[in-house]
């Protein structure tokens, strides 16, 4: 299973398509509330708004300020490169991009995080502060996890195992997996078990206060790169489901985005159904995701 | 039938897990409860037909940890009003991290094992250890009477899904005789807890130390 054409769709599908994520766990919250919700084509109208827009920025930021959210979208842009949806091969896969594939994620939070800190505002310090803290425990996780599926389908490279693990793979290392980089969707996200996106109260957010002082053009890289975040741990969960059976690429391509899709809507009941953990609980949640997939591991070991 | 006790087991190791991570008192009950409750279908997964003794086996040990030991805990839990385990002796994400390495531990010692029979899944003994050793810990690690009294019974737990491997040549006395003396113990324990919390206003197992001789 190479790289072929139908390999440049998933990049091409994730950028059009990841703003419609954030509309549906809103329209499915909205639901559960009894209202009507934003449209669910409000991404794209936010989008539109914003890069038409001129921006302006405090007179004590620097170039850091203006490549934060530049460079945490590029860097899922770098990710999507080598992230297979639906069992059909990334463009560029090769050995060894699972570990990319994780520090391409840290390295768009550590220009996130270095941007938030650059304006000298102590609420983005906070927010920064963070967002680190429970990234300490969110990447072992995922590497973890990654590495029990490159033990399990004995590849190196997220294309061949992805493509392992639709063809066949044991069914309790799946449902490990996929409780534990559930876990992790949400936390790397921000949404409502570690942080709660609609919250207005500068002292309990996470991600969004990080944000405050982006306008216009950044603002929309923001906004649109914490779509394709929502959309490339969704394809790294999808990929998770036995899809291999599926004839053809693009019926696999449609499953896989079908997949995603679901997981916004599970993850807007999520949201519906749960409150916000202490911020002191955090911790514990993201241990609990990465025992889950510690335990995925030892699974592969027998 | 391979999926199955794949999955029992795999649910077997959550529930220790989430035990170790839970303070609530009246949580980690339901949780042990669920934990004898999938432990009474263990006998008949393991063996992928129904005999008798494994039915009487099964559906008395779930009788027994999933009706009658809640139903005891619960009943003490109410009349101490204690809610929740405040300041183990050793924290929550902690006893995780030590739950995550003696996990690794087990699937290490439960490979080396040399077992007389062929057990019915690799992971039967890696998980019946874990759940034995949760249950030691959960005795060392936490002060409040009732959850020393849950990591007994998680203990016994983690004895009744290592015995499996063995059932065929264990007599089925032998096992229900270990059935009555836990339920006696949890009986004994319950009522003990009780005792302790009329006399002292708490159940800190710990702070009966001071009873002894010199002590201030």
């Amino acid at each position: 299973m190479g790289v072929s054409a139908a390999s440049w769709i998933h990049p091409v599908l994730a950028l059009a398509l990841s703003p419609l994520l954030p509309g549906v766990i809103n329209r499915v919250k909205a639901f559960f509330a009894g209202r009507n919700g934003p449209p669910l084509l409000q991404g794209y109208h936010d989008l539109w708004k914003l890069f038409r827009k001129g921006g302006i920025a405090s007179r004590t930021t620097t170039w850091v300020f203006r490549a934060g959210p530049l460079v945490n979208f590029a860097c899922l842009l770098a990710a999507l490169a080598v992230m297979p949806l639906g069992a059909v091969s990334a463009p560029l896969p090769f050995d060894g991009d699972w570990l990319l594939m994780a520090y391409l994620l840290g390295l768009g939070r550590f220009f996130t995080v270095a941007a938030a800190l650059d304006t000298g505002s102590s609420f983005e310090g906070m927010g920064a502060s963070r967002e680190v803290q429970f990234a300490v425990f969110a990447e072992p996780a995922l590497l973890i996890g990654l590495a029990a599926l490159a033990r399990e389908t004995q590849s190196l490279s997220l294309s061949p195992i992805y493509a392992g693990l639709a063809a066949g793979g044991e069914l309790p290392l799946r449902i490990l997996l996929g409780a534990g980089f559930f876990i992790l969707y949400l936390a790397e996200n921000c949404r409502i078990p570690v942080d709660d996106p609609n919250t207005h109260l500068e002292l309990t957010m996470i991600h969004e206060v990080m944000v405050l002082d982006h306008g216009a053009v950044d603002l929309g890289f923001i906004q649109w790169g914490a779509a394709l975040k929502l959309w490339v741990l969704g394809a790294l969960w999808a990929g998770l489901l036995p899809l291999g059976a599926l004839p053809g690429p693009l019926v696999r391509l449609a499953a896989g985005a079908g997949a995603i899709l679901a997981l916004a809507i599970l993850t807007g009941m999520v949201e519906s159904v749960t409150a916000r953990v202490r911020l002191l609980r955090v911790p514990q949640l993201l241990v609990g995701a990465g025992v889950l997939c510690a335990l995925g591991l030892l699974l592969t070991f027998r | 039938m391979q999926n199955g006790i794949g999955i029992l087991l795999i649910f077997l190791i959550l529930t220790d897990l989430l035990l170790l991570g839970s303070s609530r008192l009246r949580n980690a009950i339901r949780i042990a409860a669920a934990q004898g409750v999938a432990l009474g279908l263990l006998p008949w997964l393991a063996h992928g037909h129904l005999t008798g003794a494994a039915l009487l086996l099964g559906a008395g040990s779930a009788a027994l940890k999933g009706v009658v030991f809640p139903a005891l805990l619960n009943r003490a839990l109410r009349e101490i009003h204690v809610r929740r385990e405040i300041e183990p002796l050793i924290g929550y994400i902690p006893s995780l991290l030590i739950g995550t390495g003696v996990l690794a531990a087990a699937f290490a010692f439960g490979a080396r094992l040399p077992l007389p029979w062929e057990s019915p899944s690799p992971l039967l003994v890696p998980a019946g250890l874990f759940t034995l050793w949760t249950g030691l810990f959960l005795i060392m690690a936490r002060r409040k009477a009732i959850t020393q009294v849950l990591g007994y019974i998680v203990m016994e737990n983690g004895i009744f899904a290592l015995g499996m491997v063995v059932v065929e040549a264990m007599p089925l006395l032998v096992e229900l005789g270990v059935l009555l003396d836990v339920f006696v113990a949890v009986f004994v324990m319950g009522l003990l807890v009780f005792h302790i919390n009329r006399e002292f206003d708490h159940i800190d197992a710990d702070q009966l130390d001071a009873l002894k001789e010199g002590v201030p």
